[in-house]
């Protein structure tokens, strides 16, 4: 089984349903078959199978086509965003050497820039393209479900971005246990938030494949506007939201919801980061009846691996927990010493107790294949373990949790200095490593605050903040780029002579 | 004028606030730095920006939303 045979299915089913769409223009589920069919030929008759192939368009609903007919063909789909610097977008080229760059008419001219051998092809072109029946078939023959689905970038603390491959098989038991989860169906309407090439779209993505549903792709622009925003989910009908935590706090911090709300929605889910209580209780406030779920997953583990929903009368003592794992997905508690922590030890069930706080571990279909060409960063989280006599394929997350009294699962913090902005996973070695590559810059460290979330650079040197940020830009991605960049004459360090984040950590706040 | 001016210029070290007129339109300010700027006018100027002025009129230059917390400012009296 591979993912476009969910596709295949409800092509059947709903012909005329509408897929995906931007709220002006869309595409059925048969024409996003005939688009994906047409566009897996192209790539066909190229030989290619089993090979990454880069999008590299605007979200839209035709970036959704492009995804389906890589996977019909056979290959895997690596999206590139125009947000990301150059640099950004030329390691990742540079990491899986693409045989073609899928594009669109805003991305063509930048894409023809790239210093990579790769033919660059318009999408429009593509669905032109004779459907190569047999050839198809024979792919889909072939095919075995351990093929990478797809390889997401996510930051790395070297500052050279890691690939994050996915099976068909890992991705194909997430859209089962998210669908039956959340009880999505043909009448279920996304109103999605996060960008394609980010693994938070695979919930609308691959439910919208395997149910029927609908995904509308909210404008990017609407996100500065919260009212408008509202406007628009009630204008569409949406009923499902999966939004990251920043996305939701941006509507309900203006007390937006006291003055319109998303008056359809009946379910909502948070990822990404801890949801901060008061923000939490007024979308509870506004949305009383809809269901709600706190997610916690890695993209590692293809983007979720437990769930908590919202029980009714639920009132949240500090953190909302991250819940249990997904029916097939094993998740342990690994302390240094190597001991896993039972689930059901009740002395171990205090969160003062750092006895009970271990680093959590996933196991199961959803662990991913690895990093994309990077045996090394591969092994070094990826590994196997036996545990309790069986042996277990398993990823090291680096975050810390511990269980509550009813067993379920609350993350604690991070071990390293890798933290979530905007719902993104930044890495502040990436940062670093970013800034000291400018010339003019002799030392920095950065750090995070978690009650701001902000991110502060502190940086000695002779360059202007002004200079500094410029530069920065061309390196790292928005949700990457300090919310203040401090000069100072000295960097404080310990008495071992390491960075003293702590008296950074105060000086930002 | 000048405090607010300080708050922009943090978020967005590399941006003439002075001159700019489409921070919005041309996507300078994102939700996150609306976020961040509203509750920064909030702690350092007292003033309450609520959901129903976050338009992008009010937010594409330093002047406009000058504008908007001086109209803010004269309600509150």
């Amino acid at each position: 089984m591979n993912v476009i045979d969910y596709l295949k299915r409800t092509v059947e089913v709903f012909p005329e349903k509408q897929a995906f769409t931007d709220g002006n223009s869309g595409l059925t589920f048969r024409e996003l078959f005939d688009a994906a069919e047409r566009g897996a030929s192209f790539i066909c008759e190229r030989g290619l199978f089993n090979r990454p192939i880069v999008i590299f368009m605007k979200k839209s609903p035709e970036e959704a086509a492009a995804f389906c007919a890589v996977l019909m063909s056979g290959n895997h789909y690596v999206p590139i965003d125009e947000e990301m610097p150059k640099r950004r977008i030329e390691l990742i080229l540079e990491n899986v050497k693409t045989g073609i760059i899928i594009c669109d008419e805003t991305t063509l001219e930048q894409a023809k820039l790239f210093n990579d051998e790769s033919e660059k092809v318009l999408w429009k072109d593509m669905v032109k393209h004779e459907i190569l029946e047999k050839q198809l078939s024979e792919v889909s023959r072939k095919m075995t479900g351990k093929e990478p689905a797809y390889v997401l970038f996510t930051s790395g603390s070297t500052g050279i971005p890691k690939g994050v491959a996915c099976s068909h098989e890992s991705v194909i038991d997430y859209a089962e246990q998210l669908v039956k989860t959340l009880n999505i169906t043909e009448n279920t309407r996304f109103g999605e938030q996060a960008p394609l090439y980010f693994d938070a779209s695979l919930k609308e993505f691959l439910s919208t494949l395997k149910t029927g549903a609908t995904t509308v792709l909210i404008p990017h622009e609407l996100f500065r506007t919260p009212i408008p925003l509202i406007e628009f989910l009630n204008r569409e009908k949406i009923n499902t939201l999966c939004w990251v935590v920043s996305a939701l706090t941006f509507v309900s911090a203006f007390g937006t919801l006291d003055i319109v709300k998303p008056e359809y929605v009946e379910t909502l889910t948070f990822v990404g980061e801890i949801f901060p209580i008061k923000q939490f209780l007024l979308w509870k406030k506004a949305l009383p009846k809809a269901r709600m779920f706190n997610l916690y997953g890695p993209t590692e583990c293809t983007g979720v691996s437990t769930f908590f929903e919202i029980p009714d009368g639920y009132s949240p003592k500090d953190a909302i927990p991250a819940g249990k794992p997904f029916e097939g997905t094993k998740l342990w508690l690994m302390r240094e010493d190597g001991k896993v922590i039972p689930q059901n030890v009740a002395e171990n069930v205090n969160g003062r107790d750092p006895v009970g706080i271990g680093e959590i571990c996933i196991g199961g279909k959803g662990v991913a294949l690895g990093y994309y060409n990077d045996p090394e960063r591969t092994a070094e989280v990826f590994t196997e373990r036996e545990i309790d006599g069986q042996t277990e394929r398993i990823y090291k997350t680096g975050d810390l949790g511990r269980f509550d009294e009813d067993g379920n699962l609350v993350f604690v913090s991070r071990k390293d200095y890798q933290i979530k902005h905007m719902g993104h996973r930044v890495e502040l070695g990436e940062i670093e490593a970013s800034v000291s590559e400018i010339p003019g810059v002799r030392l920095c460290a950065c750090t995070h605050s978690k009650e701001s979330g902000k991110i502060t650079l502190f940086y000695v040197g002779d360059i202007e903040k002004a200079d500094l940020t410029r530069e920065l830009r061309k390196s790292l991605q928005r949700y990457m780029l300090p919310n203040k960049a401090v000069k100072l004459d000295t960097i404080p360090t310990t008495a071992t002579g390491k960075i003293d984040r702590k008296k950074l950590n105060e000086e930002a706040d | 004028m000048d405090e607010l001016l300080d708050i922009l210029s943090e978020l967005h070290p590399d941006v003439d606030f002075e001159t700019e007129d489409a921070l919005i339109d041309d996507g300078i300010l994102d939700s996150f730095d609306i976020v961040t700027l509203v509750s920064e006018i909030s702690e350092r100027m007292d003033v309450t920006i609520g959901a129903k002025d976050i338009l992008p009129e009010n937010f594409n230059s330093a002047e406009a939303l000058y504008d908007l917390i001086k109209r803010i400012e004269d309600e509150e009296c």
